[in-house]
């Protein structure tokens, strides 16, 4: 847009009321009805998701600046609220794939509409430059590329210049929903190189502060601590065009800001609602409340098995049967849940995950339990939860804590800091009683229980080790979902944690958005993260 | 006077060991934290090996004593490392943020002063009346109100139920964009480029959060005036100056106020040390992109550079601070030195 374009339309604007911005805005500025506000809890520390302690919340920036090969469909659930498909992988800047007779290779045909901000296609190269820099840098993007058995630059082959084809070391499942994840994205080679230095070769320094991307937004500004803004890309051609002009992202530490702030309506759109407040405001019915249940994420009780008395099967079905449940939904999920009690199969009869546990509130039971164990008065233990998370963790705890001293058990809470979460939870995993939160990004169970349910690994914080699930996880982490046995090992699998509960699922959680009534198209994503390409925004409010 | 200047010379370099003692602390304190920063960083599913990775391209592999020497060196060069969690030298991080919380902390202050000095003088000469006990109302409700109470208090009433106050969004609103830098502070620097409307945008963000402080900060103030006011009035010179038929401003404001200012002056560099501190709730609460939440952020994330960064500032500020307030003392009362 021309600068005289624009102080026509916002001669428009300006004339209901607010002056100010008028000067103030960049000649390419769009009026307040392009424009989507969003505010946010955390701010982004860097455009480049490769790039080392990038948090979070950047992942966003990488969605909508970056395309990758495949994305997710889009579904509605019931109550209308959408959400991404697992089950439904789309093509993005591949326009068309086919898979080799024996499954260890993927070819893409990349689109010919597919360009970069500067206008030049995007090839092969480009994607092959990506992917090894995804695998060669380290840290969480190499461990993401893992899990789709994507370890080396040397699998990643540009055939000519508009096919791109992965070689695998064996055929998985993963490999093609692990590139819908944020982590594989599609960088500007030629531009990334002109800028890598040879102490740099990936160029994160660069491409930290100035992405190079084909997106269907580009980033206009960024004022770390405070906002970014989002431009549309209008030449962008591989999906429908984008709704919104622009898009500013602020940066908004305190929830009851927020919440005020979308209550005005000078909010569009507050991503990530705490549970408590997505129920007040769905009850109150003047914003809209959209939410998903977040796939194959479960909020657990830990028990370190190799603690005593905790490495007894009887005190964690104990505990498992001493959990208030029903409390638990209501007054620290506020509803926003799944409750995953009460099944009345101790042998599952599907492969859906997560699933409810036969476990409900029986103090009786539990007590019994504990007698057999050898512990009928009960002992003294410590329930630990991260205060990062204190939302939902803390009532939590405090239900759990009052429901175990019926049967006897003294749990001591014990806060622990969000910075050193990770290192007590997860990696010297010394908690012996604890809340956890794992998801995992690519939705199958048998991810969930690689990750959380193997020895050894990372969200396994309950040290949990059964010879029989180590067998079962490898057998079908890479098996076709198609496999005959891949439903049976999968129903073993859930009946081993029914039976063992080294993890006892408490509920799975929500993810809450709260918008203003003329917002739609917002979507849940697997990544928690705001995907601002689907989103539309009607000029009236109703 | 060059005596003068030998004095404040010496002033400063008192300050050279506590700025020392303060680098050795904080980097010290830093990594005693019991985060792994190397654990946080290395993000969500991260494994040990690229946690190890991460270790060692953040230098922290090395022993305490290498790591501080490399520190010290590069504060030399005026380098005061990278923050992690932001992905901005400190340096810049420091330079954006410190006047933000500048700018408020000076408002609340002077909010605070135009409001506490004038209560606690009228408070002095009429103990007992009405405006005394306004005053002491209002110095226990300071005290006694958390300042993030506080904020959200003025935000539920004059943005959320009357519509008063602009958006809570930090220092201006979404279709302002800040005035070219010259110093930092946005009302001060749109003044300079000559876009009022800009500077109105700015004040009208800084009203609420300015008075959330100044509440905060007035009780000190207002309870250290009457105090002095009240010592100055009982005083013989005032009786002396009363009795010599002097008007009742004359003795009030060259005689009374202007001996109660040195212990006022002297508690308002005290208060504008903890209003800095106290910043910290109030920029949460208003999305205040100040240094104070900045700080948090990096304690949370075991963020090294950027917490040593910012205690070190801070120091810095503090000396210069309470030179300033030396300063002021000597001018406004030639009795006190700069060594006394």
């Amino acid at each position: 847009m021309h600068r005289r374009d624009f102080l026509k339309t916002a001669g428009i604007a300006a004339g209901a009321s607010v002056l100010p911005f008028l000067r103030y805005l960049p000649a390419e500025a769009a009026g307040r009805e392009d424009t989507l506000l969003v505010v946010v809890g955390h701010g982004i520390n860097s455009l480049d998701l490769h790039r080392k302690g990038t948090n979070r919340p950047s992942y966003q920036v990488t969605v909508n600046l970056y395309d990758r090969l495949v994305r997710f469909g889009v579904k509605a659930l019931p109550d209308g609220s959408l959400t991404y498909d697992s089950t439904k992988i789309e093509p993005e800047v591949a326009e068309s794939w086919t898979v080799s007779e024996d499954g260890k290779s993927l070819t893409f045909k990349i689109n010919p509409k597919a360009k970069f901000w500067d206008g030049t296609p995007v090839t092969a190269e480009d994607v092959q430059w990506s992917f090894s820099r995804a695998v060669s840098l380290g840290g969480f993007p190499a461990v993401q590329m893992k899990a789709g058995s994507m370890t080396k630059p040397e699998q990643f082959v540009a055939v000519d210049n508009m096919t791109f084809r992965i070689d695998l070391p064996e055929p998985s499942k993963l490999t093609l929903p692990n590139l819908a994840v944020p982590v594989p994205f599609i960088i500007n080679s030629k531009v990334a190189k002109a800028n890598a230095t040879e102490a740099d070769p990936w160029a994160t320094e660069y491409l930290h502060k100035t992405p190079a991307g084909s997106g269907a937004y580009t980033i206009s500004r960024w004022d770390p601590g405070q906002q970014f803004v989002y431009e549309r890309n209008d030449d962008w051609a591989l999906g429908p065009k984008p709704g919104v002009k622009r898009v500013i992202v602020r940066e908004v530490p305190s929830a009851a800001t927020r919440r005020a702030l979308i209550e005005r309506a000078d909010a569009d759109l507050y991503m990530d609602v705490p549970a408590k407040d997505a129920k007040e405001l769905k009850d109150a019915g003047e914003v809209k409340v959209s939410g998903a249940p977040i796939d194959n994420c479960l909020h657990v009780l830990g028990l370190n098995v190799e603690q005593k008395p905790f490495d007894d099967i009887r005190v964690r079905q104990a505990i498992a049967y001493a959990l208030p449940y029903k409390d638990i939904v209501s007054a620290a999920a506020y509803g926003r849940a799944e409750p995953m009690f009460g099944a009345t199969e101790t042998k599952p009869s599907t492969i859906a995950w997560p699933q409810p546990f036969p476990y409900v509130t029986d103090l009786d039971k539990a007590k019994a339990l504990l007698a057999e164990a050898g512990l009928a008065d009960g002992f003294e233990t410590t329930l630990s939860f991260n205060l990062g998370l204190a939302d939902w963790q803390e009532p939590t705890a405090l239900l759990i804590q009052e429901s175990l001293g019926k049967i006897g058990i003294k749990a001591t809470l014990d806060k622990i800091p969000g910075a050193n979460w990770r290192t007590a939870a997860l990696v010297e995993k010394r908690l012996p009683m604890h809340l956890e939160n794992f998801g995992g990004w690519l939705n199958y169970p048998d991810y969930y229980f690689f990750w959380a349910y193997k020895h050894g690994h990372l969200f396994n914080s309950s040290n949990y080790k059964n010879d029989e699930i180590e067998i079962l996880v490898d057998e079908t982490l890479h098996m076709e979902t198609d496999n005959p046995k891949y439903d049976e090992n999968v129903k073993r699998m859930i009946e081993i944690a029914f039976a063992e509960v080294p993890r006892i699922p408490l509920y799975q959680p929500y993810l809450d958005a709260a918008m203003q009534r003329n917002i739609d198209g917002y979507a849940s994503w697997f990544h928690r993260q705001l995907d601002c390409r689907e989103i539309t925004k009607t000029s009236e409010k109703t | 006077m060059p005596s003068k200047l030998i004095q404040v010379g010496r002033r400063l370099a008192q300050s050279v060991p506590s700025v020392f003692g303060i680098i050795v602390i904080s980097f010290v304190l830093t990594r005693a934290l019991p985060g792994d920063p190397a654990v946080y960083f290395a993000g969500a599913m991260a494994d040990q090996e690229s946690i190890a990775q991460v270790r060692e391209s953040l230098g922290l592999d090395r022993t305490w004593v290498e790591q501080f020497f490399i520190y010290v060196g590069n504060l030399f060069n005026g380098n005061l490392g990278l923050s992690l969690s932001t992905g901005r030298p400190v340096i810049e991080e420091l330079l954006t943020r410190l006047p933000a919380s500048l700018e408020l902390t000076f408002a609340g202050l002077g909010l605070a002063v135009l409001c506490a000095v004038p209560l606690g003088i009228l408070a002095a000469t009429r103990p007992g009346s009405w405006i005394d006990h306004l005053c002491r109302v209002l110095v226990t409700a300071g005290v006694s109100l958390p300042t993030f109470f506080t904020g959200l208090f003025l935000i539920y009433v004059f943005y959320y139920l009357l519509g008063w106050a602009p958006s809570p969004l930090g220092r201006l609103d979404v279709f302002s964009l800040p005035p070219e830098r010259v110093t930092g502070f946005y009302m001060i620097d749109s003044l300079i480029a000559g876009e009022p409307e800009t500077a109105w945008a700015s004040f009208k963000q800084l009203i609420l959060p300015a008075v959330t402080l100044g509440l905060f900060a007035l009780a000190p103030i207002a309870r250290m005036t009457r105090a002095a006011m009240l010592n100055a009035l009982a005083s013989e010179y005032v009786r002396t100056a009363r009795a010599n038929g002097l008007a009742r401003s004359t003795v009030l404001v060259t005689y009374a106020l202007r001996n109660a200012a040195l212990p006022v002056l002297t508690t308002l560099g005290m208060v504008f040390s903890f209003l800095l501190g106290a910043n910290v709730l109030v920029e949460k609460v208003f999305s205040w992109p100040g240094i104070g939440s900045f700080a948090i952020e990096a304690l949370v994330a075991s963020d090294y550079a950027a917490v040593q960064g910012f205690v070190l500032s801070m120091a810095l500020l503090f000396v210069v601070v309470n030179l300033a307030i030396d300063v002021i003392l000597t001018l406004v009362d030639p009795r006190v030195g700069l060594d006394a």
